[in-house]
């Protein structure tokens, strides 16, 4: 029964909270948040709602190739969006594609996250030389751009691993190439606000009363350093969806068997001179409007947590 | 000040020293380098003789620094893929990378500052929510979108300008400029736009919120008091003092210009570096990647030290901290 109640109240205080507030006051920011949500169920229910399954090589038909979109004279409703090279619907194809797209961005970033989250904690709450090292190979790698680390442990990985074992595990190889390039962001944030927080009295009293070291890191500062945290994470989703998108483009991301948005994008650009935009256009427009409305809960996200740098 | 440039000097060493154990232990552990430069039919005598010669049997240490000491001569051996010497196929590549990474670090300066200093003065004017608009834009929509539809806009559609490629080339030495010719000037302005566009924002960005900091700040509140022009105080003390950090972050961003210019290059088909890395990374070919590696490091570093050191230069707080320090 407590916990059913501590829910409503959690749920009532949220909805009492300046966060919801400032949330309602802001339109582009109700609009970012609905698109997100869009893009997010439109990938989970992917299956469901797709007009056409782009993985079926059963129900492709090369003669539907460079269909152009509905409103076409040549196309059909049947593919709203127009199909591709091999005549696969487009729509499908973003619809499954924005899927993979989102879960390389949520799980690096989630990656990126418990990494850097750990290792500030420590850094800050002990430092001396583990601080010092830690820092030292933070200073290093990010003074080098992610996408190039992001490239590199890909590269590495693809070296290691023999092709068979790379196309299957390849996405796991990406989310933790994504995923390690972005740590830095959160292990500095935390280990700054680690360092402040710990000379606080709550701190000192749960040392006095013989908390061990994890729990007093991960049970009480770490709830105290969540909010700059969560600013990160937005803002590194969107990072993350973008290198994503633009390993794949590239070609060093996910296979072209299981195409993420930039996959589809690569594809596409091959028939941009004979006139076929539709392959590049329309599944660019979902990823730059997927990451836009990321960008923007970020953006709001910052200012209503730190009203100090509006 | 001299004590700073030895210590930036010693740090630098040991990044560089750090690196290059990555590219070594690249170069060493991933893939057999002896299975990827000979054939199938090659016999196992073969492969041990070429593995002997290659020096691959000699003790880790004593291949490190063979590995060091190579690489400080620019030996940086022959490509698995390509079979061409690493250093033949880098300087053939490098002016093209240096050129388009140069023109977009202008083009982003001489757009992004005007922008920035027009939206910091007025920030409620509705050509700075434009400007606003179109930096959120820039950072939302990846590099290689923006060149594709410059691509489909200039190139497919109105057919003005070359969509991959240099155009004609001049030697000068080893030095391979399209910076003399038409046509090559034609050819970078699309590839330049697309790289420098995420600068620009950055740096319209930063000028900006700069502009907006300092011009709350009392010296000019002072000298408005003074009766100067607004000319004066806009650009002779509002932006001078906005333009430390401007330098410095340009500095920094200009080593990474030029690793995005791997995208930009794959997007153009650029023929530069990047271009060569990233086909690379697809078949594996561990000499290319870790030279680039190297290569990069060094000028992150380079870049870096110059940045620091101009810093305090720059900055007379720095330098009275630096004593300490």
């Amino acid at each position: 029964m407590r916990g059913v109640e501590g829910l409503h109240g959690a749920i009532r205080r949220f909805f009492d909270s300046d966060l919801w507030y400032s949330f309602t006051r802001s339109k582009v920011t109700v609009l970012a948040a609905l698109v997100t949500l869009a893009f997010i169920l439109a990938a989970i229910f992917a299956p469901l709602i797709a007009p056409h399954d782009p993985f079926d090589p059963a129900s492709l038909d090369l003669m539907d190739a460079f269909t152009p979109p509905a409103w076409y004279p040549e196309g059909t409703t049947e593919f709203l969006l127009g199909t591709d090279d091999q005549g696969r619907d487009l729509l499908s194809t973003i619809l499954y594609g924005s899927r993979i797209s989102l879960f390389v961005g949520f799980a690096s970033m989630l990656f990126a996250m418990v990494v850097g989250v750990s290792l500030g904690l420590i850094s800050g709450y002990i430092g001396g030389p583990i601080d010092a090292v830690l820092m030292r190979i933070a200073d290093v790698q990010i003074s080098f751009p992610a996408i190039l680390i992001a490239m590199l442990v890909d590269g590495v990985a693809r070296g290691i691993l023999p092709t068979q074992r790379h196309e299957a595990l390849a996405i796991w190889v990406m989310v933790f190439s994504i995923g390690i390039s972005n740590w830095v962001h959160f292990a500095r944030t935390v280990r700054g606000s680690t360092m402040v927080e710990k000379n606080k009295e709550y701190v000192q009293a749960a040392r006095v009363i013989g908390r061990s070291r994890p729990t007093i890191m991960f049970q009480h500062i770490l709830p105290n350093v969540m909010g700059p945290v969560l600013v990160i994470a937005t803002i590194g989703l969107a990072v993350a969806i973008l290198t994503e998108a633009t390993l794949s483009y590239l070609g060093v991301g996910v296979p072209p068997t299981k195409p993420s948005l930039g996959t589809l994008i690569r594809i596409g650009q091959s028939f941009l001179f004979a006139g076929e935009w539709w392959i590049v256009i329309f599944p660019g427009a979902a990823l730059a409007t997927l990451v836009l409305a990321v960008n923007l809960l970020g953006d709001w996200l910052r200012d209503a947590l730190n009203p100090k740098l509006r | 000040m001299i004590a700073l440039i030895i210590r930036r000097l010693f740090q630098s060493f040991v990044v560089m020293l750090a690196v290059a154990l990555v590219a070594f232990s690249l170069f060493r552990y991933v893939g057999d380098p002896v299975s990827q430069m000979v054939g199938q039919e090659t016999s196992i005598a073969d492969r041990e003789r070429l593995r002997e010669e290659l020096g691959l049997n000699d003790p880790i240490i004593v291949q490190f620094s063979r590995f060091v000491l190579n690489s400080l001569q620019g030996k940086f051996g022959i490509s698995f893929r390509l079979g061409r010497p690493v250093k033949e196929l880098i300087a053939e590549r490098l002016p093209a990378t240096l050129e388009l990474s140069l023109v977009a670090a202008l083009f982003s300066l001489a757009v992004g500052i005007p922008m920035g200093v027009y939206t910091g003065l007025y920030p409620h004017r509705y050509l700075s929510k434009f400007f606003q608009a179109i930096s959120l834009i820039g950072i939302s929509l990846p590099t290689f979108l923006i060149g594709i539809l410059l691509i489909l806009i200039f190139g497919v559609i109105l057919g003005w300008l070359p969509t991959f490629g240099r155009g004609e080339v001049v030697k000068l030495g080893w030095w391979s400029t399209g910076l003399l010719t038409v046509s090559g000037w034609k050819a970078i302005i699309m590839p330049a736009f697309t790289l420098g566009m995420f600068q620009l924002t950055l740096i319209m960005r930063l000028v900006r919120s700069e502009m907006m900091e300092v011009l709350r700040a009392d010296f000019i509140k002072f000298a408005r008091a003074r009766g100067l022009s607004n000319r004066a105080i806009n650009f002779g003390h509002a932006l001078k003092n906005t333009l430390v950090p401007v330098i410095t972050i340009t500095g920094l961003q200009l080593g990474s210009i030029i690793a995005f210019a791997i995208i930009t290059e794959t997007v153009f088909q650029w023929p530069g570096m990047g271009l060569l890395f990233l086909q690379s990374i697809q078949f594996a070919d561990i000499p290319v990647m870790s030279t680039y590696l190297i290569l990069i490091a060094f000028f992150f570093v380079l870049i870096n030290m110059i940045v620091d050191i101009l810093y305090h230069i720059v900055d007379p707080r720095l330098r009275a901290e630096g004593a300490v320090v």
